[in-house]
């Protein structure tokens, strides 16, 4: 058995991904991930009925209390942004809305 | 090099009793990084300044009769995807090529309580993704024991940087085998320890049921120590464990007397390159003259654990990897006036290398509506299955032994351009992540590869996996083996 993968399945994968792909890319992510998909169709063959999923193996309960802690200064938390505000404490991105 | 040879607890031992200065340790570390790295290309950034001021107050400490920490004056290097504050932390990525965390990892604040120095960050594959250090923005690592072979990965930097005597430690972080398989690449000690076990706050993640951060270094000693320093519950992660820490120097006893090591023999046997199997089974007959007794052992799931990981790594990748959007941090694209969707994709497409983007395109396909069932939630059973299997095993043995990697280091260039044979090297070290196991690599021979010009020698790693929590029985095997040999004593010709 194999992965049937088309371009298109490689450009809506793309879309979800926020991926602009070139056309190259969508050939060679066709093929290449069709490969890997197909390989691992060999799960397929082992019983798994009634198998509970792992999903991690974290060995103990995560909860903490709901604290307020000391957290990053804006101004710092804003210096790696490509186009940040710190005058307004803002993120800037292209205009959403026309 | 005298003092970089000795490890880490020799130096910090001679730095404390004032036989050298913390200054001068980092000078020769310095020099050493200059001398190798323009051919290993190990380092991403060298810290010179940041350095040699951190080696001067370890000196000023000690003049001033202060209590220096057990890694005094020990320079260190991180591989590239920790975050050190006010240091560029790329994760060898051209969407991070300019980020400058403004926070420490975890790890990072505690090694320099210790008094360790860091140098510089490793070279690694892009988001630690991959088994070559070909994944990098940067270019490739070259191994220090065959300039025209792989160093391994993802931790490939660091591992050369080890391997190549400029530190006596460095840090790498481990998914599928990235701390163990460059170990082995490059004869050195490599240890990823138990899900939990080291808090990973300030890793840039890529799957975060399976990541872990550990040391890589030139004996068992020094991991043991290493580990010591970074284990630990942490409140700013709360996957890191509250699991006591034991003391990892005393479980080194010197010998395995009663240690029951299985051996997975029907897993081993498929697949594996013959000079890989010659040193594994003369590696077992080392481990039962220290004193262990063999069992054989089956792990009837084992063969499934490349796509059981691919299909969980790629999908916590794609999810954890949706953060870099040209927005927080990082690039974006020139091409951005076209609007915030055009923005993302754009700068996530020109960003992301070609590994990353596949992982991420493979991720979003097995989590994708009608597919989630097929790929995801059955790699996720066939999970559980592994787990059962290794639970099983570990009813009567104590340790499980493999190799590290099937083949020795293979030549750069060789695999890029089949992602699923690049995926297959990884088949020995991604069971551990997925169950959350220790595992250790440790030097156990070399093979002899014919170069254009001579010959080289390849190192082969043996990789030691423990009960959960339990890196004191494997630090005790690995360092028990290491003392009835000589591999890990070996220095590559550079």
């Amino acid at each position: 058995m194999s992965t049937p993968l088309t371009i298109a399945d490689v450009e809506r994968i793309a879309a979800l991904a926020h991926l602009e792909l070139t056309e190259e890319e969508k050939h060679v992510f066709t093929k290449q991930l069709a490969d890997i998909l197909s390989y691992a169709e060999q799960l397929q063959a082992i019983d798994t009925t009634g198998v509970a999923a792992t999903a991690h193996v974290n060995a103990h309960e995560a909860e903490r209390d709901d604290e307020m802690r000391p957290c990053l200064p804006m101004e710092e938390a804003l210096r790696n942004a490509p186009d940040g505000a710190p005058e307004v404490g803002l993120f800037r991105v292209p205009r959403v809305i026309g | 090099m005298s003092a970089l040879v000795a490890g880490a607890r020799a130096i910090a031992a001679d730095i404390a009793a004032g036989r050298v200065s913390a200054v001068d340790v980092c000078r020769e570390a310095l020099d050493r990084i200059a001398l190798v790295n323009p051919s290993l290309n190990a380092f991403n950034l060298v810290t010179d300044e940041r350095a040699l001021d951190r080696a001067a107050q370890v000196d000023r400490l000690r003049a001033s009769g202060g209590t220096l920490g057990p890694l005094a004056g020990v320079p260190i290097a991180v591989k590239d995807n920790m975050c050190v504050r006010g240091m560029r932390t790329t994760a060898s990525s051209r969407i991070l090529d300019s980020f400058v965390p403004p926070y420490d990892a975890t790890i990072i604040a505690k090694l320099e309580q210790a008094g360790a120095v860091i140098v510089g960050k490793t070279n690694c594959d892009e988001f630690a993704m991959g088994s070559s250090n070909e994944n990098s923005a940067y270019g490739p690592v070259r191994n220090p024991w065959a300039a025209d072979r792989t160093p391994g990965g993802s931790s490939g930097g660091s591992a050369a940087a080890v391997a190549a005597s400029c530190v006596p430690l460095a840090l790498g972080s481990d998914t599928g085998g990235s701390i163990r398989q460059p170990a082995a690449f490059c004869g050195v000690t490599g240890l990823k320890p138990t899900y939990g076990r080291v808090s990973r706050y300030g890793l840039l993640a890529f799957a975060s049921s399976l990541d872990q951060i550990g040391p890589i270094t030139r004996d068992v000693g020094d991991a043991a120590l290493a580990l010591q320093m970074l284990s630990g519950p942490d409140p700013m992660d709360s996957t890191a464990a509250r699991e006591a820490v034991p003391d990892f120097m005393a479980a080194l006893n010197g010998d395995a007397r009663g240690v029951r090591i299985g051996v997975p023999r029907a897993f081993v046997s498929e697949g594996v390159d013959a000079s890989v199997l010659a040193a594994f089974d003369a590696a077992l007959d080392t481990l039962r003259a220290t004193g262990a007794t063999l069992v054989d052992i089956d792990l009837p799931h084992a063969k499934y654990a490349i796509p059981v990981y691919y299909l969980v790594c790629t999908a916590e990748a794609s999810s954890n990897l949706a953060r870099y959007d040209g927005v927080k941090y990082g690039y974006r694209s020139p091409e951005s006036n076209q609007g915030l969707k055009t923005m993302y994709s754009k700068s996530r497409d020109e960003g992301f290398g070609p590994e990353v983007k596949r992982r991420i395109m493979l991720g979003t396909y097995v989590l994708s509506a009608g597919y989630y069932d097929a790929f995801y939630l059955k790699a996720q059973q066939v999970r559980t299955l592994l787990k059962q299997d290794y639970d099983r095993a570990f009813e009567s043995v104590d340790v499980v032994v493999m190799p590290t990697s099937p083949t020795p280091p293979f030549r750069l260039g060789e695999k890029t351009d089949d992602p699923l044979q690049m995926y297959l090297e990884d088949i020995f070290t991604v069971s551990v992540n997925l169950i959350g196991l220790p595992g250790i690599s440790i030097p156990c021979g070399f093979v002899e590869a014919p170069n254009t010009h001579g010959t080289d020698r390849l190192p082969i790693g043996l990789q030691c996996v423990g009960k959960m929590f339990d890196e004191a029985t494997i630090l005790r095997v690995a360092d028990a083996f290491e003392r009835t040999t000589e591999w890990s004593q070996q220095r590559p010709p550079l």
